[in-house]
């Protein structure tokens, strides 16, 4: 296992330097400088601007100076807000952003879990149709279209719970977390219920059938290890891919996120911005990737054992 | 065992998450009191402001959303009048100009103090006027300080001494500003926040002082010497200003502290505005408009705004080049029907470039809308019921609104001279790399005034021009704009020389103006003394909150 972790690792450094090098030519190449303004700027603001930036360098010096900087851990200062590093951008949104995901995706296992187990249970049954309608229709819908409506009927007509802002007033995290999970909520649901059916048709589930345990059990102790395998395999994906596309919803409900920024740093062309959330958010998902695969494996014994190679 | 348990287990889950569910939701609809009925007992003012500001740094910021912090936390010379714009004491409580109108000579309040307890004196001018100077720190509003003898070359470097820019110290109350020419506008120019002045202790504290993105302006370290102080700098959440008592008018400003929110979506904040979370909104948004003015016509606010939405035409652009062609497009925008049926923000059809009633500066009215006389002139051009008329592509930033305005305009053309436009749009940092290196034939473009005179709208479509951008050159225009408007006395002068100015440009056409903007706003039944101006600019020092909330 530990073997199996310090390889997935090491696989990971190519990864991120090839991420640097894409997106580091990426930026450098796209139309539209970082300070390019409706207002035209004088040529000699350019010029000391660029020194200051060392974009005046060429541009091999500036990526290996780059990488230089990310080894020591800084990502340099953001073009954008004079004043501030990306680091410390970084560090302000992404606990807000991580929050946020944390809540969506309870939000995602519990509803996708429960949904896709009473599917799996009675499978094309009303109990499976309805749950998974639903399922497909989470899928279908997009957060910026959930979100308003949920904020139109909850914040608005009901009144009932803030529709905006984070940790200013009680209840302002529900709406968010609802929105951004609902969407992963229908794929686990599927996926469980995909899990659940196959691991439920099992010969060791039968056994237990007869050996007489309540239904109960069979399906939540013995049924969902198995069934939760794909679940787990698409948490950790999703858990970055959710942090990374929280932008939407942290737009709609004024979530002082990463995400946000994120996309912003794009279109400011805010280069360090842009590369140090790219590599933050590249590392991100390597890592859950990484402990999606241990608990997966974790999980199946049956993985362990290919890893392991045959006992003799 | 466990067979027995486990079911229990189960149920405890299950009913604890109950628990848990109701606990959220009954917290939740508990309705804690709103932002504004707390704010209007504490004096605090909520602000929907936009985007995040970019820095507070005056000589460096440069949008709208910076501004309206700044001039919370800082001080000119002078202040306007926030109902007719003109200028009142600021810092410097009186001001002498001399008879040729090229020296002013300001004296300061006695006893004034940064927020750090600091003496502010006429020495902090000429210090923080010298750092706004320094091409490193990349301030793009040096040119505001382009009016004072020898700063323009002291800028450019072709003078190294600060000592020969028209500005000294007299004393420590007595600041001298000599000028190129007479500008009779350079006394509103002194309340533009890149001519604030900046406490030198503080930042030659984090840095240098022409070191860009220093951390002088964070929370904990700022110090200004306005009738605010800053208390807080959320990044993305809010910006929140405390009364400075050491203000030297403390005692008439009324507010306690304004909290700033960057909303950058104008849906969120209206929201927002609705649940009685803010005070002010930064905007409103167009399909808003219609129900407020029918339901809640009190809280919204449309003003004229000192701003022009126009069209750049690239006369480098062959076809483009013909006077008649560019008339002929300029007499078919309907622009009435623009902007009631398209744009229904109650913005007001243009016909020049500067807007009507610039300190009352009225242009010339030339264009109007004649789709008759525009075929008369295609058919002198050689394109007889657009016939042979040459592919024409208007490009524009990627904006439902600006998308809006040009699919009109593009039907308009198709209507009434049958040509065909196709429409390209482009991100932002691309659209601004297109139009100035002048890969466009026709382009969407907006000004908004800096600074209230004709001159601020005209000088930018001089031959060197940095926001020109059109290819179009005309000396006479040059000579008018840049020698003999600045040598013009008295505002009736200038304004005539500014009008064959004008005239010449709405004859020329290389841009089209469409529009003038308006400023839309939702404001609280309970703010007070928010005055409607062109610039849209509060005055935070006379506004005051009251009364129950509606």
């Amino acid at each position: 296992m530990l073997r199996f972790a310090l390889g997935r690792i090491l696989q990971a450094i190519p990864v991120l330097l090839a991420v640097i090098t894409i997106t580091f030519l990426l930026v450098h190449s796209a139309p539209g400088g970082p300070f390019s303004a409706d207002k035209a700027v004088p040529p000699e603001v350019l010029i000391a601007l660029e020194a200051q930036y060392k974009l005046d360098l060429p541009l091999w010096q500036q990526y290996s100076g780059y990488l230089g900087d990310v080894l020591r851990g800084d990502f340099g200062p953001s073009f954008k807000y004079p004043g501030r590093t990306v680091n410390e951008l970084i560090a302000t949104g992404f606990p807000v952003t991580a929050e946020l995901g944390i809540y969506a995706m309870l939000v995602a296992i519990s509803i996708g879990v429960i949904a896709g187990v009473l599917a799996a249970v009675r499978p094309n049954s009303i109990q499976d149709y309805v749950p998974m309608s639903l399922a497909m229709i989470g899928i279908c819908m997009p957060s910026f279209l959930l979100g308003p409506l949920l904020v139109l009927f909850f914040g608005i007509y009901l009144e009932w719970l803030p529709i905006s802002g984070w940790n200013n007033m009680p209840g302002d995290k529900i709406l968010p977390a609802i929105t951004l999970g609902t969407g992963y909520a229908a794929y686990v649901a599927r996926l469980t219920r995909g899990g659940m059916i196959e691991v439920l048709s099992q010969d060791y589930i039968r056994t237990a059938r007869a050996k007489g345990l309540p239904e109960f059990l069979i399906v939540f102790k013995h049924g969902l290890r198995g069934g939760l395998i794909p679940v787990v395999a698409f948490l950790g994906p999703a858990f970055a891919g959710m942090l990374g596309g929280s932008f939407v919803v942290e737009t709609i409900f004024d979530i002082p996120g990463l995400g946000r920024f994120y996309v912003q740093a794009a279109f400011n062309r805010d280069y360090t911005m842009i590369l140090g959330t790219t590599v933050f958010f590249a590392g991100l998902i390597i890592i859950f990737n990484i402990i999606s695969d241990i608990l997966a494996m974790w999980m199946n014994p049956r993985l362990q054992s290919k890893t392991h190679g045959p006992e003799k | 065992m466990s067979e027995t348990i486990s079911p229990a287990t189960g149920s405890i889950i299950l009913s604890s998450f109950r628990t848990i569910t109701l606990v959220l939701f009954l917290t939740a609809c508990e309705s804690p009191e709103t932002r504004v009925a707390s704010g209007n007992k504490t004096g605090t003012l909520h602000w929907g402001n936009g985007t995040e500001p970019q820095s507070l740094d005056p000589h460096i910021a440069t949008g709208v959303p910076e501004h309206h912090i700044i001039s919370a936390l800082m001080e000119g010379l002078v202040r306007k009048d926030s109902n007719t714009l003109e200028p009142v004491p600021g810092v410097a409580e009186s001001w002498a100009i001399s008879e040729d109108s090229l020296v002013y000579t300001f004296r300061l309040r006695p006893d004034l103090k940064w927020s750090n307890g600091d003496a502010l004196d006429a020495h902090d001018f000429v210090w923080s006027w010298w750092r706004a100077l320094q091409p490193a720190l990349g301030n793009l509003y040096a040119y505001m300080y382009f009016p004072i003898a020898n700063a323009r070359r002291y800028y450019e470097g072709k003078l190294t001494e600060f000592d020969e820019v028209g500005v000294k110290a007299l004393d420590k109350l007595t600041l001298q500003v000599s000028l190129e020419n007479p500008t009779p506008y350079f006394l509103q120019l002194l309340d533009h926040y890149s001519m604030f002045p900046v406490h030198q202790a503080t930042i030659e504290n984090f840095g240098k002082a022409d070191q860009r993105g220093t951390r002088w302006t964070h929370e904990g370290n700022m110090v200004s010497n306005g009738p605010f102080k800053l208390k807080k700098w959320s990044i993305n959440r809010e910006i929140i200003v405390e009364r400075n008592a050491l203000y030297y008018d403390n005692a008439n400003v009324r507010l306690n502290a304004i909290v700033y929110y960057p909303i950058e979506n104008g849906t969120t904040e209206e929201r927002m505005f609705r649940a009685e979370q803010l005070h002010y909104t930064n905007d409103v948004p167009i399909d808003k408009i219609e129900t407020y003015s029918n339901k809640k016509a009190h809280s919204l606010r449309i003003n004229p705004y000192l701003g022009t939405y126009y069209y750049r035409l690239n006369t480098r652009v062959e076809h483009l080049q013909n006077k008649k062609v560019r008339r002929a497009l300029a007499l078919t925008i309907d622009r009435e029907r623009l902007t009631k049926h398209v744009l229904k923000g109650r913005q007001i059809p243009a016909y020049a470039m500067t807007p009507p009633d610039t300190k009352g500066y009225f242009p010339p009215v030339s264009l109007e809308f004649d789709p008759e006389k525009a075929r008369e002139l295609m058919a002198l051009s050689g394109y007889p019921n657009g016939k042979g008329f040459p592919p024409t592509e208007i490009l524009y930033n990627t904006n439902e609104a600006h998308r809006k305005v040009a699919v009109a305009i593009q039907q308009m053309w198709k209507k009434h001279l049958n040509i065909d436009v196709s429409l390209i749009n482009q991100e932002w940092k691309v659209y601004l790399d297109s139009e100035t290196s002048g890969d466009y034939q026709i382009s969407r473009a907006g000004w908004i005034g800096d600074y209230v005179d004709p001159n601020n709208f005209l000088d930018m479509f001089i031959c060197e021009g940095g926001n020109n951008r059109t290819g179009w050159c005309n000396t006479e225009y040059d000579r008018l704009v840049l020698e003999e408007a600045p040598r013009g006395e008295t505002d009736e002068e200038r304004f005539d020389i500014f009008r064959k100015a004008e005239t010449i440009l709405m004859d020329e056409l290389p841009i089209i103006p469409i529009y003038t903007y308006t400023s839309k706003n939702l404001v609280h039944a309970s703010v007070k003394n928010l005055d409607p101006n062109i610039l849209n600019q509060p005055s935070y020092t006379q506004i005051y909150l009251e009364g129950e909330t509606d």
